[in-house]
């Protein structure tokens, strides 16, 4: 019965191995060397081969024919001193793999000789714990957790559809949500307003949502913008860098506004409005997709244009169109489904129907398209009042 | 006979109806029959004898303006959308 190290030493006479400083030529020629981490979780954690993929030793035999299909691949094989590697490479020899090497003096001796390594960024235990739900899924799994707490939402109106969107946004972990509402907290907003409560009547909104969404997730950056978005601050707010905007303004103005300036900033919008039993919901991605010029290249007369202010809506109404754009927020941040990107849909809560239609680019949109007309901003309280003309 | 859904603004001026019997074989027609018997209508769907800038009008599911506009087909059992522009996220 052989030792330990007989059984090492015998292993080692029977595979192929490379020093530190070939290992670190073939990673710089890209020769289609593949890093193979077999050591433990924590020690990848602290630092691993930059392009190396990880599986444990102890599920090596079981995970790596679906890492690495291709068994001619050149695969380099390290633990942190050579020893569990090399066990490993005689290993993936006899499941197939033609061209193995380990790495003789393992991760230690890289990391000594000052080669680059990459550390990756993981969740805390809290973290784990409060977004495993997230985790379980392939869609988002800890790369699209990571995603979401890197990602930056500025949402444009603390009311009736940013209560909801921003709220699942904020708890599905998106890093930064910045907030653009001038209001105060009214006794009328908390029938639909849910970031919002009682205690904050006469609080702005954007501090009361502040103190909603941080409670509710720690680790919820909000940014807050006591103010209202005009042609004046509208470059200085989209200028601190948004990977998406939810737009649940109350009026046209602010949606043309967000429109133009999207569109010139190259961010994409998740649109929604409601009214009454109404919501419409879509996506709009500069010169990927349509633009809302290119839906509605002007807005209507005011006389035929109610707020909810004067028409009123459901309660629940914002929370199903609000929910639906935090829905093609996450999506968007993780690059993950079919948007709403060129597809407008249409809910009606009364006889609870979901209508969609085709909404397409415009090529004659005045901002969007191929020959713009509109290249800086509208004053738009006088465009809103006076006779509509583009 | 062609439905046309009536958007939440403009339920006020055919009696409340969310959904509508329509005759017409193209949607200058539907339009036409909509306005004859709602005449409040007019100034809210057209300009000019033109669809008013701010309406949008679906048929199947298209925007109108990106087919024959006004002279786009209506066929029987067509479901058609009209859609003005809603600023609200209140």
């Amino acid at each position: 019965m052989a030792t330990y190290r007989e059984l090492l030493a015998q292993t080692r006479s029977e595979i192929d191995e490379i020093s530190t400083l070939e290992a670190r030529e073939r990673l710089e020629a890209l020769d289609g060397s593949l890093f193979v981490d077999v050591r433990e979780p924590d020690e990848w954690d602290e630092g691993h081969i930059p392009g190396a993929i990880y599986t444990g030793r102890g599920r090596l035999e079981q995970r790596i024919e679906g890492l690495v299909p291709d068994k001619s691949r050149p695969l380099v094989v390290y633990c942190s001193a050579g020893s569990r590697s090399a066990f490993a490479v005689k290993v993936l020899e006899e499941l197939g793999y033609l061209n193995v090497v380990n790495l003789a003096s393992g991760f230690s001796d890289w990391k000594r000789s000052g080669y680059d390594i990459t550390i990756p960024r993981t969740l805390s235990p809290d973290q784990r714990a409060r977004y495993s739900r997230h985790l379980l899924i392939p869609e988002v799994g800890e790369e699209g957790q990571q995603r979401l707490l890197d990602a930056r939402v500025l949402l444009v109106g603390a009311g009736g559809l940013g209560s909801p969107a921003s709220l699942y946004l904020a708890a599905a972990g998106v890093g930064t949500l910045g907030i653009v509402d001038a209001d105060v907290v009214d006794e009328s907003n908390l029938q639909r307003q849910i970031v919002h409560s009682t205690d904050r009547l006469g609080e702005p909104k954007v501090a009361s949502a502040k103190r909603t969404l941080e409670g509710l997730n720690p680790d919820v950056k909000v940014v807050p913008f006591q103010e209202r978005l005009t042609s004046e601050n509208v470059d200085r707010i989209l200028g601190e860098g948004w990977d998406v905007i939810v737009d649940g303004a109350d009026n046209f103005p602010t949606r043309y506004l967000v429109n133009d300036a999207s569109v010139w900033s190259g961010i994409p919008v998740v649109h929604g409005s409601i009214f009454r039993f109404e919501g419409q919901v879509t996506v709009f991605k500069p010169h990927d997709g349509p633009c809302y010029r290119c839906l509605f290249p002007q807005p209507p007369p005011p006389e035929l244009a109610p707020s909810c202010a004067e028409g009123g809506v459901l309660g629940v109404l914002p929370g199903i169109i609000g929910s639906i754009q935090a829905n093609e927020a996450l999506k968007l941040i993780l690059d993950r489904g079919d948007s709403l990107s060129g597809r407008l849909l249409l809910f009606d809560a009364l006889g609870t129907t979901l209508d969609e239609v085709s909404v397409r680019r415009n090529p004659d949109c005045p901002v969007c398209g191929e020959h713009p007309t509109i290249t800086e901003y509208i004053d738009y309280v006088e465009f809103c009042n006076a006779p509509v003309s583009l | 006979m062609a439905a046309v859904r009536i958007p939440p603004t403009l339920r006020a001026e055919v009696g409340g109806a969310r959904e509508l019997e329509v005759t017409g074989s193209t949607v200058a027609e539907v339009i036409d029959d909509l306005v004859t018997r709602f005449p409040a209508l007019a100034t809210q769907l057209l300009h000019d004898g033109e669809l008013a800038p701010f309406v949008n009008v679906y048929v199947g599911g298209e925007d109108v303006r990106m087919r024959d506009g006004l002279d786009t087909e209506v066929g029987a059992g067509d479901h058609l959308i009209l859609l003005p522009a809603m600023a609200g996220g209140c």
